[in-house]
């Protein structure tokens, strides 16, 4: 036994010491859906990280690194996510990771890549727990869910410059939490709070609706779900009232318009998946995602592109503290929290100590008069640590 | 807050509140139709009403373009889901309901509920299969806009209305007449021809009635399609008014609609009217009950909201059951026999 390892020790230091003199192989791996329901937004992340690392191959070429991408499939299922977490985290030239698209898949995959040191940045995932579980390897570069809140009620107070506002939600964790989260923000720059109530009803809101007639609020808050809130604001405006109606991502499904018609007029939304319209640095990004891969670029692909170029810049910064030799995953680790990475489409980068976006921004959706989703406004949101 | 203010809210939230009444009154009809003549709670009524809704829904969609007056449109839905919904009951009591007839009571009760749980499942594979959940009703034009709005012809009423604090959509009025005059056909039938004449036979003692030459098979058939077919027609003024249903959207205004028959004594069918007309007007006093509370000073009752609707509900079911058991206008079982 004790020979036969010996051997293997030999013959790894003789290929490592081969590997030495000719060009070594860096990897950055991307995880997000490929097959599945998903695919779509996940193949959006992967070609934006491949166009990332398409421009990034030169320089590394300089170094004496060859630069490649792999993709791996999670199909926004935890369990695959996971197993294949193992498997970049076996393969030793893989020094970070891009990804994923589902907080419920990044919050396993990145425990199971934690004990190897490799970093990942995730492009898309905005649950609280992603970061607050304070491991070393997982960052994000969108807003968390609890900016909604605090952005919902800025619109409200800034833009809307509403003074009395009627606050719902559909007592689910979610719209709760929200719905709570902008009462408090609401509240504590002295706007009034006429009403404040939840209701787990989906089709008669009349009760509610009078209320709203008789206090006449501003604007109203609905922290829920589109099928709900869709009839809600179908009913509301039947009945004549026209105050703005606020949400959260909650909103974002195009099944929204469908169900309240006529009545999604006025409806705003906060969400962190901005449309490659509202990022003005995108165009080039958008011409080049074109002709690469014969489709055009959307939210999702710029992303994707961005958190490729934070990890790159990440293992540039590491190689460079490594004095131009191939650093380990832990220095890859230790460098991209710290990372400084500016002029990317959605901004300027930095990390806070758990590793959310320093200054991340929250985009402000309405539906306009074509009843359709477009860009109202852009909100910058501060990480709840720095 | 002026107390003309106050009175005008309040009398908003009464009409709106009895409004959504006559949607439920007519589905307790169906609950009580089938327990006058079977004793049975046939807890698939509220299924049977969805179906209505999905009958109205896909005849809505089908016509949306056709270049045919609302009020047809209107009429062929109901009449489509009235058919579809009343063979449907018939369909279910010959199948699921008549093979048990002599079984105790609990047993078609048990079956009663699954006849539910599989429509429901039915229904949303129905609908599945054409990628629609959520299923949103194209009405005709004109139907959502205000009764007697400021440019037709009854605009000095229209004022009147707005004045003392009612606000009417040309649909909700529509859904009255409708369930009014279902209501008055149903009280003809019963009680003016001799088909009502055999089924309240039927529903007093159904082994005498046969002994008469009544086939009360033939009888009890006649109520479930009765039953359904004003099923159907609650369940298109439901989607008339709310909009959007889905598969599932049955079982809350179904157990609400059983609590109105219960309320207003099941089995009498004025009772399941006047059940029906409370409850709705009962559910939305107390989802106003906290803003009542703040302008009336009373701080107590400020964290009663709408999300206490359906409690406040069955509380005064559970109120009225102790002090009069056989409901509002039930007459005690002893007088049947």
């Amino acid at each position: 036994m004790k020979k036969s390892g010996l051997i293997t020790l030999a013959m790894v230091s003789a290929l490592s010491m081969g590997s030495a003199f000719a060009q070594q192989t860096i990897k950055i791996a991307t995880l997000t859906p490929l097959s599945g329901g998903q695919s779509d937004l996940g193949t959006q992340i992967q070609n934006g990280a491949r166009l990332a690392v398409n421009e990034y191959k030169a320089r590394f070429a300089k170094l004496g690194f060859n630069l490649q991408l792999v993709g791996y499939d999670d199909q926004a299922d935890p369990a695959t996510g996971t197993a294949n977490a193992r498997k970049i985290a076996a393969d030793r030239s893989i020094l970070a990771v891009v990804g994923t698209l589902n907080s419920g898949v990044a919050i396993p995959a990145s425990q199971a890549l934690a004990p190897s040191r490799v970093a990942m940045i995730s492009p898309a995932n905005t649950a609280n727990s992603v970061t607050d579980r304070g491991l070393k390897n997982m960052n994000r570069i969108v807003a968390r869910d609890d900016a909604q809140g605090p952005a919902g009620a800025q619109f409200i107070i800034n833009t809307l410059k509403a003074k009395k506002v009627y606050v719902l939600d559909d007592k689910t964790a979610y719209g709760e939490g929200l719905a709570s989260e902008v009462d408090k923000a609401l509240k504590a720059k002295g706007i009034q709070v006429v009403g404040r109530e939840g209701t787990e009803e989906k089709s008669d809101f009349s009760a509610i609706i009078s209320k709203i007639q008789l206090l006449k609020p501003d604007a109203i808050y609905f922290g829920g779900i589109y099928n709900q809130v869709g009839v809600f604001a179908k009913q509301l405006r039947e009945k004549g009232v026209n105050a703005p109606l606020i949400g959260g991502d909650g909103y974002d499904s195009s099944e929204l318009l469908t169900i309240a018609g006529e009545g999604a007029k006025g409806i705003y939304f906060t969400t962190v998946a901005a449309p490659i319209e509202a990022l003005p640095a995108a165009k080039t990004f958008s011409a080049n995602y074109q002709k690469t891969f014969k489709k055009p670029a959307q939210g999702f692909g710029a992303f994707g592109y961005d958190a490729a170029k934070v990890a790159l810049q990440g293992i540039l910064d590491a190689i460079k503290t490594n004095k131009n030799k191939m650093p380990s995953r832990a220095q890859v680790e230790t460098a991209i929290r710290k990372v400084k990475a500016t002029g990317l489409l959605s901004g300027n980068v930095e990390f806070n100590s758990v590793g959310d976006r320093k200054a991340a921004k929250m985009y402000i959706m309405s539906v306009g008069d074509n009843l359709k989703f477009k860009l109202a406004e852009t909100i910058d949101v501060k990480a709840p640590r720095q | 807050m002026d107390v003309q203010a106050l009175l005008s809210f309040l009398v908003g939230v009464v009409v709106s509140g009895l409004v959504l009444g006559f949607v439920y009154a007519i589905i307790a009809l169906g609950y009580t139709m089938v327990y006058g003549v079977l004793q049975l709670i046939n807890f698939a009524h509220s299924e049977v009403f969805i179906t209505g809704a999905v009958v109205g829904f896909e005849v809505f969609r089908v016509l949306a373009t056709a270049p045919i007056n609302g009020y047809l449109k209107l009429i062929i839905a109901l009449l489509s889901a009235m058919i579809i919904s009343g063979l449907l009951n018939v369909l279910i009591e010959r199948l699921a309901y008549r093979p048990l007839r002599n079984a105790p009571r609990l047993v078609p009760l048990i079956t009663a509920i699954g006849v539910s749980l599989i429509l429901q499942d039915l229904l949303r594979i129905l609908e599945g299969f054409q990628g629609r959940f959520d299923l949103t009703y194209t009405l005709p034009q004109g139907f959502s806009n205000t009764f007697c709005g400021s440019t037709s012809s009854c605009a000095a009423f229209g004022s009147f209305l707005s004045g003392i604090g009612v606000q009417l959509q040309i649909k909700e009025v529509i859904l009255v007449v409708v369930a009014v005059l279902m209501l008055a056909l149903l009280n003809y039938i019963v009680n003016y021809t001799r088909m009502g004449r055999a089924i309240r036979a039927v529903a007093q003692d159904r082994v005498t009635a046969g002994l008469m030459g009544i086939d009360s098979n033939r009888m009890i058939s006649l109520t479930f399609l009765i039953g359904g077919a004003l099923g159907g027609v609650s369940g298109v003024l439901f989607g008339l008014k709310f909009g959007t249903i889905n598969a599932y959207s049955g079982f809350d205004p179904g157990i609400v609609a059983f609590t109105a028959a219960v309320l207003g004594g099941i089995g009498s069918i004025p009772g399941a009217v006047l059940g029906g007309l409370v409850l709705g007007v009962i559910q939305n006093l107390i989802g106003v009950t906290n803003i009542l509370g703040s302008l009336l000073g009373i701080a107590n009752l400020q964290s009663i909201d709408a999300s206490y609707q359906r409690i406040g509900a069955f509380i005064l079911l559970v109120v009225i059951l102790i002090v009069k058991p056989t409901g509002l206008l039930g007459r005690s079982n002893t007088e049947k026999v």
